[in-house]
């Protein structure tokens, strides 16, 4: 398994091209991607076409850092030219018309895009059991889910399919899958990363992020991702950071907090043995340990579980048959067009999050969920803050478990978002935060640490990653497939 | 507070779905089951606290009065389900 950072000093030393990098790893998607499900689609004449350019812009010595370093990309940015389907059958006739930003600056940074990754549709779910193109399975064992919903890009990383992998994290969709799969994966604070052309689910939730093998190389797809577009509105006008700046900083001094709440009860034995054993190491490396308290992290589910649908609803409302996408075959009339265009696209989560939206939206029941969610949302934000004066980075578990077995959770919606306690606050506060692998629990799956930053701390985050990175191997093992 | 069939019908209209007799009921259990997760919330005292729209304090940029996007209509109209002179074609509404 090659890390980024090894496979950019093969392509500058010129032991390997950009083509020979690309036809290597579509290989190996031809070999295992029927097996993993992890892509939806694969175009070798056009990835191999972007590798072309990559070695013509090195032989031109114009050629960045990462120029010719492959990546996955999750099927939510559009790209054009490239069907941009959202997991979802509204969009399996959808070709981009247009560039995301973060597809743009991936482009300019000359990565070659090795394919287009599998995910719940629109980005809802946390086992990517909700695909229309069906289910990822975990490379790790084939009966288990990848994690969701970015578990297509998870799942790619993991099995060696991609060294780079682009997703979204709404409410742990990047953080879950990377610790189901056993891989590095950061959601960067609200704003960092733009939202133009990235497919939207829940806008003032949503943000893109990175998945590699190590947290030096999420630093370093990051520095591609990252930075002020004036086509998102939401964009943090903020300066370039290069998030690789404070990866070799000793980690003496370094507080790192422990929510109590993290650590109750609910969270399985191995995944508690695994995190408290990284917690140890990083006490060997300098770090201190501080209690910290997050009180109110069981209403991030009921908060969340409103919010997000809410804004769901207003969101996917633009899928009507009229402009793009799925449109009935037979109708009688407009509104029969829109219902039936929207039945027959949508899959059922996606359904159960719209009329949940459109419910906690309508006339009577605003203030009771909507508002109300939006305060409790205001109350776990203070939490993170008043938990941040006492410490730089928070440690937790990323899920209460191990990945699931496929099938085991698909029939009951409620206990798959009571597994998501652990992620949704950070979205719900706009914090970054990233999972790293820190072993096994007992089943042989493995389990992630979920290390949360302050408002733009990143390097921070990813300083404690690596430093735990060079003292151990957690990061460097890899399923056998 | 639990959804009625009747509710779950008015629901999905709202929603533009159209979700058919059979698969009424089963809809009806899952909303409800998600109903009675999101309403542990609603007991919480949050008297005093400001609504979170937003991760942060969001403003809107204003920026020079001048076109900056160039005209797509071509390539943005060549992936709807029915166009006609530049224009979006749906079933007819008014008689």
């Amino acid at each position: 398994m090659k890390t980024v950072k090894q496979l950019s000093a093969a392509l500058a030393a010129g032991q390997v091209s950009a083509v020979e990098l690309a036809q290597d790893y579509l290989a190996r998607i031809a070999a295992l991607n029927p097996k993993l499900n992890a892509f939806i689609t694969v175009d070798a004449e056009k990835t191999l076409a972007e590798a072309r350019a990559a070695d013509a812009a090195r032989a031109a010595g114009t050629a960045g850092l990462l120029t010719g370093v492959p990546v996955a990309h999750k099927d939510i940015f559009c790209a054009e030219g490239w069907k941009t389907s959202c997991g979802s059958k509204m969009l399996d006739n959808f070709v981009a018309p247009y560039d995301a930003t973060v597809i743009t600056n991936a482009k300019a940074a000359g990565l070659v895009t090795l394919g287009r990754a599998n995910m719940d549709e629109f980005a809802m779910g946390s086992s990517n059991e909700n695909s229309f193109y069906g289910a990822v399975k975990n490379p790790w064992d084939l009966n288990a889910v990848p994690g969701g919903s970015s578990g297509g890009s998870a799942a790619a990383v993991a099995a060696g399919l991609a060294p780079f992998a682009t997703g979204t994290d709404t409410g742990g969709s990047i953080r879950q899958p990377a610790s189901f799969c056993g891989i590095t994966g950061i959601k960067p604070t609200y704003g960092v990363v733009s939202r133009y052309g990235m497919i939207a689910y829940a806008s003032s939730l949503d943000q893109g992020g990175a998945f590699a093998h190590t947290a030096e190389d999420c630093a370093l797809l990051l520095n591609v991702m990252a930075g002020f577009d004036d086509k998102d509105s939401t964009s943090l006008e903020h300066a370039k950071e290069d998030y690789t700046r404070d990866l070799n900083q000793p980690l003496a001094g370094v507080k790192v907090g422990l929510p109590r709440e993290y650590f109750a009860e609910g969270l399985a034995g191995d995944v508690a043995a695994a995190i408290e054993a990284a917690v140890t190491e990083l006490k060997k490396l300098g770090a201190t340990v501080v209690d910290v308290s997050l009180p109110n992290t069981k209403l991030a589910i009921p908060s969340y579980y409103v919010i997000a649908p809410a804004e769901a609803s207003s969101n996917l409302s633009r899928f009507d048959g009229v402009r793009y996408g799925h449109r009935a075959a037979d109708y009688d009339g407009l509104a029969d067009m829109y219902e039936k265009t929207r039945a027959e696209g949508f899959g059922w989560e996606v359904k159960r999050r719209i009329l949940t939206g459109t419910y906690v939206l309508s006339h009577g029941y605003y203030d009771a969920y909507y508002l109300q969610a939006q305060k409790i949302r205001r109350i776990i934000a203070n939490d993170f803050v008043a938990a941040f004066k006492d410490c730089d980075v928070i440690l937790g578990p990323v899920a209460p478990t191990t990945a699931w077995n496929l099938g085991e959770k698909s029939d009951d919606p409620v206990a798959m978002y009571l597994a998501d306690i652990y992620t949704l606050g950070v979205n719900l506060a706009g914090l970054p935060a990233l999972s790293i692998p820190v072993g096994f629990g007992s089943n042989g799956r493995p389990v992630g640490l979920q290390i949360i930053g302050n408002y733009l701390g990143e390097a921070k985050m990813l300083n404690v990653a690596h430093q735990f990175q060079q003292a151990t191997d957690w990061h460097a093992k890899a399923p056998i497939l | 507070m639990s959804l009625s069939l009747e509710d779950v019908s008015r629901i999905a209209r709202l929603s533009r779905i159209a979700v058919t007799d059979a698969e009424l009921a089963a809809t009806q259990t899952q909303l409800n089951r998600i109903l009675h997760l999101i309403d542990e919330m609603r007991a919480v005292d949050t008297s005093g606290i400001e609504p979170m729209a937003h991760a942060q304090d969001v403003f809107l940029r204003l920026r020079e009065d001048a076109a900056t996007a160039p005209d797509r209509r071509a390539a943005f109209q060549a992936v709807a389900p029915a166009v006609e002179n530049g224009l979006y074609l749906v079933p007819k509404v008014i008689e």
